[in-house]
């Protein structure tokens, strides 16, 4: 079998589910209990936070724990529009986000506030001086993500937090799901205010992520209660969780210089194969190296639909993804595909093949072959 | 090109002979301790500074270190040229052109320290400011305020070129002074008395009175956690744990409430000495300030330290709480000292505790105590926790 479906989420790692069992097994307290045992519960989330801390370069007290990246999204940008709202009701971000950002801003217009959704370049790439251009003194946020979810476009994060950095008074939150373990992620360096990070992506539990909140950042708390979490995030630790997620961040950091590497080369052999294989295949977003994460590849085959592909490769023992896993049940075409130029035709024949730390050489091959055996045929009997 | 080694000034040029070789020696141990996790880097003596040798390793976080090493006074990242002029003149310039911002004026200092070199340190300085603003487009030379002074020194091994130097800490370093016990509670105020005794070459060792069940075990963690963060700067430093429920029941039961607090750190003075002298520890270090709470008063300071025979510092007595706080922020204590667990002084806390205690009535309530036989059993149960920079206890062994 070829499991190619990371972005989606990823296999939990061995190492994690052996400490996650032993906290299960062993360290049950309740980190709020005032007695040891609680106190022993305490203090593994606190070391957990200070190495997840530390695989970003900030500060412990800088990491909120979460469900995972949707409640990140939601807490990050929902918190500071509730924040300031007095101060402005203006945000800004992209029309390829993902839907935990989309929609949270399409909420926040029902709710009287504004949005400018900045177009992308055919590479789906956000230009940072159109997002400076849209800054009005109603703004109180630019959210942009870092690794486009579908086609792996790295946006230029590091020059829109420069540009920012002249616009004291609007907080930048960078949706780094796709990002972190796979591409290099600087929130201090780059003048990022929020982040949000998910750890089933890379190999950690589901149900656990953490948003980076930089010191002296205010948000208004979406879950509220027993003060948990700085009084930002309520509810009872999800201690197991938590260990979990903190020992797959630094897996992944651990891991990624060796794994950027291999991707990068069995993508470029992938693309190589398809591209002279496959009449009609097109690669989506950034080709560049530089460009793109390294572990996302996005094909178009116009005239195919895309479920017809996942299920025809799935017949093979190959398992990809049309667009995002929590969009493909919708029939409409991919609403970031179209946003970056594609006609209807291509954006609903494509398919997204991702990798993970678990990902062999193997596996891809055996995608790389399926694809110029399935899809051909597809062509024969569609055309 | 990148820097091959890097200069560290120290000071207290005032010592002298013997001093200034125990001085040395001392420093030079420390820096080696605190560089160890890097292994190509080494680290000599020359007259009148330490050489560290980078040999590869990026010098970033070697400074980090060595702004944590008292007596370091100020670091210079440096390049190492042959003793010949063009080398000279090019580490100038590449020194210039690789600041992160590009500076608009400079000045040369230039010095030889030895004779055989066919330039004299006026000329050197000419003739390499010359070869600047020739190849550096827009810089000018200012002698009085530049924004960069690149200085080169010409020595018989080799010559060196470097800019403007990184502050350190200053300080003398640890172990030159002496051996101290700090009354180490978990405040604000105590760790950074710890980090100023450090600073004045005292090595540490640390008195935490803890008075289970009235405070948690998360008050215990919360001063390991703070004595642990004072390694950083202090190497190793030894951590007593004096169990001192039974003293503050008796004081409770036997003593008048008004004075509770004032015998309570009596009783504590006692223990602490007791503890110092079996260290060899040659004086106590405590976070009090002068008038900052009620029972910091100069009266009751002399009430408490009546007890004892030895010296008792109090570096933070100057300082204004904002002042203390900023040190705290500084050095890494104060997100650990704010956490709200109660602490061993604030279990009993009177209605209205004496804020001007009077010795002979103190005397008195305290006599209805067994003082020697509960100083020395507190001493007798003490839990010592040996806490060093490289080895933190860690409970779990998952990450």
């Amino acid at each position: 079998m070829a499991y190619l479906d990371n972005s989606a989420t990823t296999r939990t790692d061995n190492q994690v589910v052996r400490v996650m069992v032993d906290v299960m097994n062993n360290i049950y307290g309740n980190p709020a209990s005032l007695h040891g045992l609680g106190a022993k519960a305490e203090r593994l989330v606190t070391q957990a936070r200070e190495a997840t801390a530390r695989t970003l370069g900030v500060s412990p007290g800088e990491i909120v724990f979460t469900s995972g990246g949707t409640e990140g999204n939601n807490t990050a940008i929902k918190g500071v529009a509730f924040q300031y709202r007095d101060r402005g009701r203006h945000l800004i971000t992209t029309q390829v986000e993902h839907p935990s950002v989309y929609g949270v801003c399409k909420q926040l217009e029902e709710w009287g506030w504004r949005v400018t959704y900045l177009p992308v370049d055919a590479h789906g790439r956000v230009r940072p001086a159109d997002v400076e251009k849209a800054v009005t003194d109603e703004t109180v946020l630019v959210t942009v993500m870092h690794v486009n979810n579908e086609v792996g476009t790295i946006q230029p994060i590091a020059e829109i937090g420069a540009l920012l950095k002249r616009h004291p008074k609007v907080l930048f939150h960078v949706d780094a799901v796709q990002a972190f373990g796979k591409v290099d992620v600087r929130p201090k360096e780059w003048g990022v205010d929020l982040m949000t990070l998910s750890g089933h992506k890379f190999h950690g539990p589901k149900g656990v992520g953490c948003l980076y909140v930089r010191e002296g950042v205010s948000l208004a708390p979406l879950l509220t209660g027993g003060g948990q979490e700085g009084g930002l995030r309520s509810g009872t630790h999800n201690v197991p969780g938590i260990a979990g997620f903190a020992k797959a961040a630094l897996l992944a950091k651990e891991r990624q210089p060796e794994a950027v590497r291999r991707w990068a080369r069995w993508k470029a052999s992938l693309i190589e194969q398809v591209m002279s294989r496959v009449e009609g295949a097109r690669v989506n977003g950034d080709p560049s190296p530089e460009g793109s994460a390294p572990h996302i590849v996005s094909f178009s085959f116009p005239g195919l639909r895309s479920e017809v592909i996942v299920h025809a490769l799935e017949e093979e023992n190959v398992f990809v993804s049309s667009k995002s896993a929590c969009s493909s049940k919708g029939e409409k075409p991919s609403r970031i595909l179209l946003a970056m130029g594609l006609d209807p035709a291509a954006a609903v024949g494509s398919i997204r093949i991702s990798m993970g730390y678990h990902t062999t050489e193997e596996e891809v091959e055996r995608c790389a072959q399926a694809l110029c055996k399935v899809v051909p045929r597809l062509q024969k009997i569609m055309t | 090109m990148g820097y091959d080694v890097l200069l560290i000034r120290y000071g207290e040029l005032a010592l002298k002979g013997k001093n200034r070789s125990d001085f040395e020696d001392r420093l030079l141990r420390n820096i080696r301790n605190k560089l160890k996790d890097f292994p190509d880097v080494k680290v000599k003596k020359t007259y009148g500074r330490m050489l560290v040798e980078l040999n590869g390793q990026a010098y970033p976080p070697v400074v980090e270190r060595l702004q944590e090493v008292f007596g370091v006074v100020g670091v210079s990242p440096a390049k190492r040229v042959p003793t010949e002029l063009q080398a000279l003149q090019q580490a100038a310039v590449a020194l210039i052109r690789e600041q992160p911002t590009q500076p608009a004026t400079f000045k040369i200092a230039a010095k030889r320290s030895i004779k055989s070199f066919p330039h004299k340190s006026m000329e050197l300085n000419h003739l390499i400011g010359g070869y600047v603003l020739k190849n550096v487009d827009g810089i000018k030379v200012d002698v009085h305020q530049p924004e960069i002074t690149v200085h080169v020194e010409v020595r018989a091994e080799a010559a060196y070129v470097y800019g403007d130097d990184i502050p350190g800490p200053g300080g003398l370093p640890v172990g030159a002074s002496g051996r101290v016990a700090l009354l180490l509670s978990g405040g604000i105020d105590s760790p950074v008395a710890g980090y100023l005794a450090l600073k004045r070459g005292a090595e540490l060792q640390a008195i935490h009175f803890h008075s289970y069940p009235f405070t948690s075990e998360r008050a215990k963690q919360k001063v390991i956690d703070l004595a642990q963060i004072l390694t950083r700067y202090g190497g190793k430093i030894r951590l007593h744990v004096v169990p001192f429920t039974e003293i503050q029941t008796q004081i409770r039961q036997k003593c008048e409430e008004s004075y509770s607090v004032t015998v309570m750190r009596r009783m504590m003075f006692r223990i602490a000495e007791r503890i110092a002298h079996k260290e060899k520890a040659l004086a106590l270090v405590t976070g009090e300030n002068l008038g900052q709470v009620a029972s910091q008063t100069l009266e009751s300071m002399y009430t408490i330290n009546h007890v004892i025979r030895m010296p008792v510092l109090r570096p933070v007595v100057g300082m204004d709480k904002q002042e203390i706080m900023n040190i705290a922020k500084r050095i890494g204590t104060y997100e650990t000292s704010i956490l709200p667990y109660e602490d061993c002084c604030t279990v009993f806390l009177p209605k209205s505790p004496k804020t001007r205690p009077d010795l002979n009535a103190t005397e008195r309530t305290e006599s209805n105590l067994d003082v020697e036989r509960l100083v020395q059993e507190a001493v007798d149960a003490t839990e010592v926790l040996d806490l060093s920079p490289d080895k933190r206890e860690e409970e779990f062994t998952f990450f």
